[in-house]
C-alpha cells in the first residue's frame, strides 16, 4: 500500500489521481497533510499539486461524465472529510478504468458514497442560502455570518451574487475564516479579524455599526413569523425536522430577545 | 408610524395564513436588470413557523375589509375581528426590505374584497406593478385572482407576477352554497380558464414568435377546505384530479379546516383539525402526479375514503396483492414506482444500477429505499424462499408492527420531554 500526502485541495486532489496513474501504483491510501500521521509501515509520497495535471484528469472526467456528476465531485470534496478524499480518489479510478455509465451504478459503494455526500454538501448549501439573515449595516453593506458543517461557500457565492445584484453584501464563515464580499460588480475572497464586540455565537452586529432601520425590520419580521403561526396546528417536531436547533443561531425569528 | 405598521402587519398576515400554498418555485424570472431578486428555479423556505408549514413568501392580505360573509373565512363581514388595510407604499416596502434581508422570497398578496372585484383588483395591480417596475423587483410574487374581478386588469396583472390561484374554497358546489351562498365554482372557472388560455396562447406564439412576454410563469394552483363540509376523501380528489386536467394547475392545495366560528354549520371551536386526513391527500395528490396512479384507482365507489393508520400506496398494494411481488431486477421502473417503501428517486437508482448485476438485498438498503416495508413486495437477489402467501391484512399488521408511525399515537400537538 502507497500513501500519498495532498496539501487538502481540489486541485491536489486531482492531481494525486494523475500521479497514481504514473506510477502504476495498485492500491493507494490518500491523506491530506494537515491530518497526515507518519506511519512506519507504509510508503509515503508527497503530491505537489500542479495545474496542468490537475487539469488533465478533469479533463478526462469530463469526457465520461455528465456536468452535474462532475459537481457531485466537487461537492462531496468540499464535505472536507478525511474518509471522503479517498472515496473521489477511488470514484474517478472507478470511472476511468470502466466504460461509459459505470457511474450510474449505486450498487458499487463508492458510486454510493459520493453521491450521498454530494446530497449532503447541497443540502447545507441549500440550507444557508435558505437561513443567512443579512443585517443592513450604516454604511449600506448586508452582513451575514454563518458556521456551516460543509465548505459551502463556493458553492452559494453564484446564488446571491444573482439574486443581490443591487446591494452590497458580505458573508463570512466564521468556522473557515473567510468571507465573500460582493461589491455591486464582482464576489470577492475576504478575511478579516473579527472585534471582540462581535458575537460569533449569533448572527447579530453591535447594534453602533447597524442602519437605523435595521431594528425595525428585524421587529416586523418576528412580528410576521409569530403571526403566520396557527397554534390549532401546532407540530415542534417537524417543526424542529425542518429548522434543527443548530441553525437557530442564524434566525432572528427563532431568538427571544 | 412604527406600532401602526405593527399592529396591520399582524392582523393582515394572521388573516392571510389559512392560504396553505408556500410555493416559490416554478418561475423561470431571471435577475436580468441588475435589480433585486431571482426567482428562477426552484423555491426556498426561509423558515418554518411551530406548525411545521414553510414560510416562503410574505403572506399578507392588501386589506380583511370584505363584502362577502362566507361562513368559513376568518374575514367575512360578520366577524367581530380588528380591521385593516395597507398602502401600496407599506406592501412594497415591507417586501423590498424583507427580500433584502434573505427573510424571504417574494410576496404572495391577496385581499379581503372591498367596494367591488374590480376596485380592489386594481389596487392589487398598481402594487405589483410597481414593484417590477419602479423597484425593479425580480423575486417571487403570487397573486390571488380576485372573483368578479374584470378579464383586462386579471391579463395585465399576469404580465407582472409569476403565479396566479383563485380558491374553490369546498370540494364540491353544494359544500360551498351551503357556506357561501354569494360564491359558486363557476366565478373560479372562469378566471382559471381566462388565464390558462392566455398561457397556452402565449406558449403557441412562442413558436413563431422569438420573444413573448412572461406570463404567469410558474402558473396557476388552487385550495380546497378539508373538513368543514361533508365530502368524502374520493369527491375531493376526483374535483381535485378534474381541475389539474382540465385547467393545467400547478397544484391543488387542500387545508384542513380550523374551526374559527360559532357557526353551527361548522365544526365547533376547538375540535382538532383534520391534519392526518389532511396528510393522506396530499400523498394521494403526489401519487396522482409522480407514480403514475389513476385517482380511480386509489379512491372509487368501493373505496370512497383513505385510510387513517396506513398510506394510500401502501393502502393500494394491499388491495391489489395479485401485482406483486415485483422483481426489482427485471420489473419496469413504473411496477417498481407502485412499490410501498420505493420513491421515485430510489426507483431511478434501482433502474440504474441493476444494469451492472442484480441487486442484493444490503444494496437496497443502501440505495434508500424503506426496505422494512417494501420487502413484502419485492424480490431481490438473494431474497428468502418464501412458503406461504400472506394475506393482506397480516403484511399490514406486520408492517404497523415495525414501524413508529408518527400518526399511531393520537395527536397530543405536545412535544415529548427528550
Amino acid at each position: 500500500m502507497k500513501l500519498y500526502i495532498f496539501d487538502g485541495s481540489f486541485e491536489g486532489l486531482l492531481t494525486a489521481v494523475f500521479e497514481r496513474y504514473q506510477q502504476k501504483a495498485e492500491k493507494v491510501k490518500i491523506v491530506d497533510s494537515a491530518r497526515y500521521m507518519p506511519d512506519a509501515f507504509n510508503e509515503a509520497f508527497s503530491v505537489v499539486s500542479n495545474d496542468v495535471k490537475a487539469n488533465r484528469v478533469w479533463n478526462g472526467l469530463r469526457k465520461k461524465l455528465s456536468s452535474s456528476w462532475l459537481h457531485d465531485i466537487y461537492k462531496a470534496f468540499l464535505s472536507e472529510q478525511a474518509e471522503m478524499y479517498q472515496y473521489i480518489f477511488d470514484f474517478i479510478r472507478y470511472v476511468f478504468d470502466n466504460p461509459k455509465g459505470a457511474e450510474e451504478n449505486f450498487g458499487n459503494p463508492v458510486v454510493l458514497a459520493v453521491a450521498q455526500m454530494s446530497r449532503k454538501v447541497h443540502r447545507e448549501k441549500h440550507r444557508m442560502e435558505a437561513f443567512i439573515r443579512f443585517q443592513e449595516t450604516s454604511d449600506r453593506i448586508f452582513y451575514a455570518h454563518i458556521e456551516p458543517d460543509f465548505n459551502v461557500l463556493p458553492l452559494i457565492s453564484d446564488h446571491f451574487k444573482k439574486r443581490y445584484a443591487d446591494q452590497k453584501w458580505i458573508i463570512y464563515d466564521l468556522k473557515r475564516k473567510y468571507g465573500l464580499y460582493y461589491d455591486l460588480e464582482k464576489v470577492e475572497e475576504i478575511t478579516f479579524d473579527f472585534s471582540q464586540e462581535m458575537s460569533p455565537a449569533l448572527n447579530t452586529l453591535p447594534a453602533s455599526v447597524l442602519d437605523e432601520k435595521e431594528e425595525l425590520y428585524s421587529i416586523l419580521w418576528k412580528d410576521y413569523f409569530r403571526s403566520i403561526n396557527i397554534p390549532a396546528r401546532k407540530n415542534m417536531k417537524l417543526h424542529i425536522q425542518h429548522v434543527p436547533r443548530r441553525y437557530w443561531k442564524y434566525l432572528s425569528e427563532k431568538q427571544t430577545f | 408610524m412604527f406600532e401602526r405598521i405593527r399592529e396591520k402587519l399582524e392582523i393582515l398576515a394572521d388573516a392571510a395564513k389559512y392560504d396553505v400554498s408556500c410555493s416559490s418555485s416554478g418561475s423561470n424570472r431571471k435577475n436580468h436588470n441588475k435589480g433585486l431578486g431571482d426567482a428562477e428555479g426552484s423555491g426556498i423556505c426561509h423558515t418554518y413557523t411551530e406548525d411545521g408549514r414553510c414560510v416562503s413568501l410574505l403572506k399578507i392580505l392588501l386589506t380583511n375589509h370584505c363584502i362577502y360573509d362566507c361562513a368559513f373565512c376568518v374575514s367575512r363581514k360578520s366577524n367581530d375581528v380588528k380591521r385593516a388595510a395597507f398602502t401600496v407604499d407599506e406592501v412594497v416596502s415591507l417586501t423590498m426590505n424583507f427580500y433584502r434581508r434573505n427573510y424571504i422570497e417574494g410576496l404572495f398578496l391577496s385581499s379581503g374584497i372591498f367596494k367591488n372585484g374590480d376596485y380592489t383588483m386594481e389596487r392589487l395591480l398598481n402594487i405589483v406593478k410597481k414593484l417590477r417596475t419602479e423597484e425593479r423587483f425580480n423575486g417571487y410574487i403570487h397573486l390571488k385572482t380576485i372573483p368578479g374581478a374584470s378579464a383586462e386588469l386579471l391579463q395585465e396583472a399576469g404580465l407582472y407576477v409569476d403565479r396566479m390561484s383563485i380558491n374553490l374554497e369546498m370540494p364540491t358546489e353544494l359544500g360551498l352554497k351551503l357556506l357561501a351562498p354569494d360564491k359558486s365554482h363557476e366565478d373560479v372557472k372562469a378566471p382559471l380558464g381566462l388565464i390558462k388560455d392566455k398561457i397556452q396562447q402565449l406558449n403557441n406564439e412562442k413558436a413563431l414568435i422569438k420573444s413573448t412576454p412572461k406570463f404567469v410563469p410558474a402558473g396557476q394552483s388552487t385550495q380546497m377546505v378539508i373538513g368543514a363540509t361533508p365530502e368524502s376523501d374520493k369527491e375531493i380528489m376526483h374535483t381535485a384530479d378534474h381541475y389539474y386536467r382540465k385547467f393545467n394547475l400547478k397544484r391543488v392545495y387542500y387545508s384542513g379546516y380550523i374551526p374559527i366560528s360559532n357557526d353551527n354549520r361548522l365544526p365547533i371551536i376547538g375540535s382538532q383539525p383534520p391534519l392526518i386526513r389532511e396528510n393522506r391527500l396530499y400523498q394521494t395528490d403526489w401519487l396522482m402526479r409522480f407514480y403514475g396512479f389513476n385517482i380511480t384507482e386509489i379512491l372509487n365507489d368501493a373505496n370512497p375514503n383513505l385510510d387513517a393508520d396506513i398510506d394510500p400506496k401502501l393502502s393500494w398494494a394491499l388491495r391489489n396483492l395479485d401485482q406483486f411481488p415485483v422483481d426489482v431486477n427485471t420489473a419496469d421502473y413504473k411496477q417498481i414506482l407502485r412499490v410501498p417503501g420505493i420513491g421515485v428517486t430510489s426507483a431511478l437508482k434501482i433502474v440504474q444500477s441493476r444494469k451492472f448485476g442484480r441487486l442484493y438485498e444490503n444494496q437496497l438498503k443502501k440505495i434508500g429505499i424503506a426496505f422494512n416495508r417494501a420487502r413484502h413486495f419485492i424480490r431481490y437477489a438473494d431474497s428468502p424462499l418464501q412458503l406461504k402467501e400472506f394475506e393482506g391484512g397480516h403484511i399490514k399488521n406486520l408492517i404497523l408492527s415495525e414501524s413508529t408511525s408518527k400518526y399511531s399515537k393520537q395527536a397530543t400537538n405536545q412535544l415529548s420531554l427528550f
